[in-house]
């Protein structure tokens, strides 16, 4: 990951740019993971110095822009692929990102450093803006909003000039919609549920619609690319796939408006759209094994043993399909019935759910586009896993799977004492975070956070050296064999 | 097409347009229902509160009454019930000011973070408890929190509370001073009162019975 001496396209070369930042902010999330849940055990731990409100708030933004960086990385680096063009407008789309960078660094600076402050307009628009996922203040909304514009326009000029393939319509169509809905998350208002409403719209039909929608794209690109799939297949999948996820996400958003204030109605819709949700993501894990069985049947008649020509970016991709299905669509589902959410709503079984699916749907394909983009830097023919791709895989996986049932279990005391037993309050609250099960989840919760962040360094470590050591390996065979013939 | 699809079920074209007729379909419905909603979640006003005619939102002006959580026979959970007059701050305050008031309330609720600890409405963060009823919490009304700040009244409480939170603490997991001044405490005791009158469709479930259920201790160890 540190050159990209190989890459053709000046497009790759910025995508890669995206990469880097991407890995180093996926790091701070961890770290800021970990002061959080050194505070549920030990809450005295920076205790008004650096309080959990903000090693949250750190940590929960670090991860939406980290992967928003890996997902503007990946369309600069798929564009000339699938165009057979290099972007209109690069030099403009390399500015942008120089200039996001430093206000990411600005408004984490401040975050970190003023934390909080007064309450009045002055601090939305300056120090945050105290809405969960949404924090950026609004100047930073605002330049967020410019470069989105910049990446877009590049985007677009080059769809419509180069190669119009399936994958580039849906790509193209998608970032639209993803782009304009962070427009309905900028306004403030002092009525609490109109506020939630349109939070949601963000939320909600980021994760569970254009980014699903993205990580659909990107998963076609991906078996593309490393295992030769038949474009017209993938592409037909993929629209299988727009109509089911939107079909069942967009109105799927109704399983966030069953408490906050709005009417029961969204009881039912909610519950029936959003319980479709996990069918798509079932479609994409068979989708994904099936063309790759397929893929490695043709190879295997044909006498050559390995369909895969990158296999640390497939076993990702794979942990993708699977953990998209898991963690999004079972650990959804468990809780998206109104009936069930009454009790979960707002407990550490909604973390376990949003562990489990950020990483499961997001982490996993965007780590596999980083080896991807490693490959092309280095122009490896066949990449193939080192020591440390297999540590990364086993020690992050294991991790957070960890994390994910520890929650999963700290989330069932706290729904069936605090919410079920005594129905909710404060007292209530601390009864249920005192209970010695939900102190040992919450402990086994941050063992299996440090399992996940020594994976990550061997994942970061991976990603810097694989593409010099194997490029190497790949020239003395070269050479070997010219040698021998 | 040279290539003609053998079915319409392998067929790019029929899925493509699949596709955008049912999230065409799908965003026209999300938008109509948006309206509607729209129009129900509206704040209510003065003059229908004092009329008593129900909105999910009331005015901020509810703060000039007794907002209560009771459960409804025929809804089948508890609702918000807003009551007689009282009180708040030792006054009436008029639509103006109250609306004020509530601004100033859910402007510092922004901009001190509360949601990145705490639930509001049951989103935000799960390290302290949900803030949806916190108006109507036992612990302010059975003497407890105006026994340890030493006021008369449960708004002064938590407004004396939200000012200097760890020294009051309930638990080893506290509340941090977040440089909160006397305005800024009464405006969110406003915005919390306000949001306790918010109709949840019973969310959340039996809080009404919570203090009754704790009595004698529980049997949670
Ligand atoms: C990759 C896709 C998904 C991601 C990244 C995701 C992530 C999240 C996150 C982070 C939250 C908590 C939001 C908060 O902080 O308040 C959440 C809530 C929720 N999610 Fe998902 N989710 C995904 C897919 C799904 C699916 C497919 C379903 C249902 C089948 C679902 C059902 C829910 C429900 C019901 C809640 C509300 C929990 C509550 O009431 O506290 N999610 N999701
Ligand atoms: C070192 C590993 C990690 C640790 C120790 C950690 C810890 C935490 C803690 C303590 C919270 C606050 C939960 C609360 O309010 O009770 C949190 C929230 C969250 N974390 Fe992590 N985390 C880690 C890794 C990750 C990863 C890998 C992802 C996703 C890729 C992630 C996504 C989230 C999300 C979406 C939330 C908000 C959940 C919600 O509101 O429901 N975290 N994390
Ligand atoms: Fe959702």
């Amino acid at each position: 990951m540190l050159i990209n001496g190989e890459l053709k396209y000046e497009s790759q070369k910025l995508g890669m740019n995206y990469f880097r930042v991407a890995l180093v902010l996926f790091g701070a999330q961890l770290l800021m993971g970990l002061i959080a849940a050194i505070q549920f055990l030990y809450p005295g731990f920076l205790f008004e110095i650096f309080d959990f409100s903000v090693s949250r708030m750190v940590h929960i933004n670090a991860l939406v822009v980290w992967m928003l960086y890996a997902m503007i990385g990946s369309v600069y680096y798929m564009i000339p692929d699938e165009t057979g063009e290099e972007t209109v407008g690069i030099g403009l789309g390399k500015l942008a990102f120089w200039i996001l960078t430093a206000a990411v660094a600005v408004v984490v600076l401040v975050y970190i450093f003023i934390q909080v402050g007064p309450g009045n307009e002055s601090t939305i628009w300056f120090i945050n803006e105290g809405r969960e996922y949404l924090e950026a203040p609004r100047w930073a909304d605002i330049g967020i909003v410019a470069v989105v514009l910049v990446f877009y326009y590049n985007v677009f000029a080059t769809y419509m000039k180069g190669r119009r393939t399936g994958i580039m319509t849906v790509m193209v169509a998608n970032l639209f919609a993803l782009a304009g809905l962070y427009l309905t998350g900028m306004f403030f208002t002092d009525n609490i549920s109109v506020d939630q409403y349109w939070w949601w719209w963000v939320i909600h039909l980021w994760v569970e619609a254009t980014w699903e929608v993205f990580v659909g794209t990107l998963a076609a690109y991906a078996l593309v690319k490393i295992i030769g799939a038949k474009r017209e297949i993938v592409e037909m999948w993929l629209w299988i796939e727009v109509l089911m996820l939107f079909g069942s996400g967009i109105l799927g958003l109704g399983h966030h408006y069953f408490w906050i204030g709005t009417p029961e109605y969204w009881w039912e819709i909610g519950a029936l759209f959003s319980s479709l949700e996990p069918v798509p993501l079932v479609a994409m894990f068979v989708h994904v094994l099936y063309d790759w069985g397929k893929e490695q049947g043709h190879c295997e008649s044909k006498g050559s043993a390995h369909a895969l020509n990158n296999s640390p970016a497939m076993a990702w991709v794979t942990a993708n399909a699977f953990g998209n299905f898991l963690g999004a669509g079972i650990w959804g589902f468990f809780h998206t019935l109104p009936q069930v959410n009454i009790y979960t709503h707002g407990t550490q079984f909604t973390a376990a759910h949003g562990h489990l699916a950020f990483f499961g749907a997001y982490a996993t394909i965007l780590i596999a586009m980083m080896y991807i983009g490693v490959q092309g830097s280095y122009g490896i023919k066949k990449m193939t896993m080192t020591f440390k791709t297999k540590m990364a895989l086993t020690l992050i996986i294991f991790g957070v799977l960890g994390m994910g049932v520890a929650l999963t279990i700290a989330g069932y005391e706290q729904v069936l004492v605090e919410r079920a037993d005594l129905g909710g309050g404060w007292d209530a609250y601390f009864i249920a975070q005192d209970l010695p099960w939900y102190i040992q989840a919450q402990g086994w919760r941050l063992a299996m956070g440090v399992v996940t962040f020594v994976g990550f360094i061997y994942l970061a470590w991976d990603l810097l050296t694989i593409g010099a050591v194997e490029s190497a390996q790949e020239e003395s065979e070269g050479a070997a064999a010219a040698a021998a013939a | 097409m040279s290539k003609k699809s053998a079915s319409v079920w392998t067929s790019i074209r029929f899925w493509r347009r699949s596709a955008a007729w049912v999230t065409g379909t799908a965003t026209v419905l999300l938008i109509w229902l948006t309206f509607d909603t729209m129009g129900q979640i509206s704040m209510g006003s003065d003059a229908d509160l004092a009329k008593g005619i129900k909105h999910r939102i009331p005015a901020a002006t509810v703060i000039n009454y007794h907002v209560d959580y009771q459960f409804d026979q025929k809804r089948g959970h508890e609702v918000p019930v807003i009551g007689e007059k009282e009180k708040f701050f030792g006054k009436e305050w008029s639509a103006k000011d109250a609306a004020a008031l509530l601004h100033h309330g859910k402007l510092t609720s922004q901009a001190k973070n509360c949601m990145n600890c705490h639930t509001l409405l049951g989103n935000g963060g799960y390290y302290a408890p949900d803030l949806t009823k916190a108006w109507l919490d036992a612990k302010w009304n059975d003497g407890t929190m105006t026994g340890i700040t030493g006021k008369n009244t449960k708004e002064e409480a938590m407004a004396e509370f939200l000012m200097h939170p760890s020294q009051y603490p309930t638990h080893a997991r506290m509340m941090p001073d977040l440089g909160i001044t006397q305005d800024e405490a009464v405006a969110l005791v406003a915005f919390l009162k306000h949001m306790s009158a918010i109709d949840t469709n019973g969310f959340p479930r039996n809080f009404s019975q919570s203090a009754k259920r704790l009595e004698g201790g529980t049997h949670a160890h």
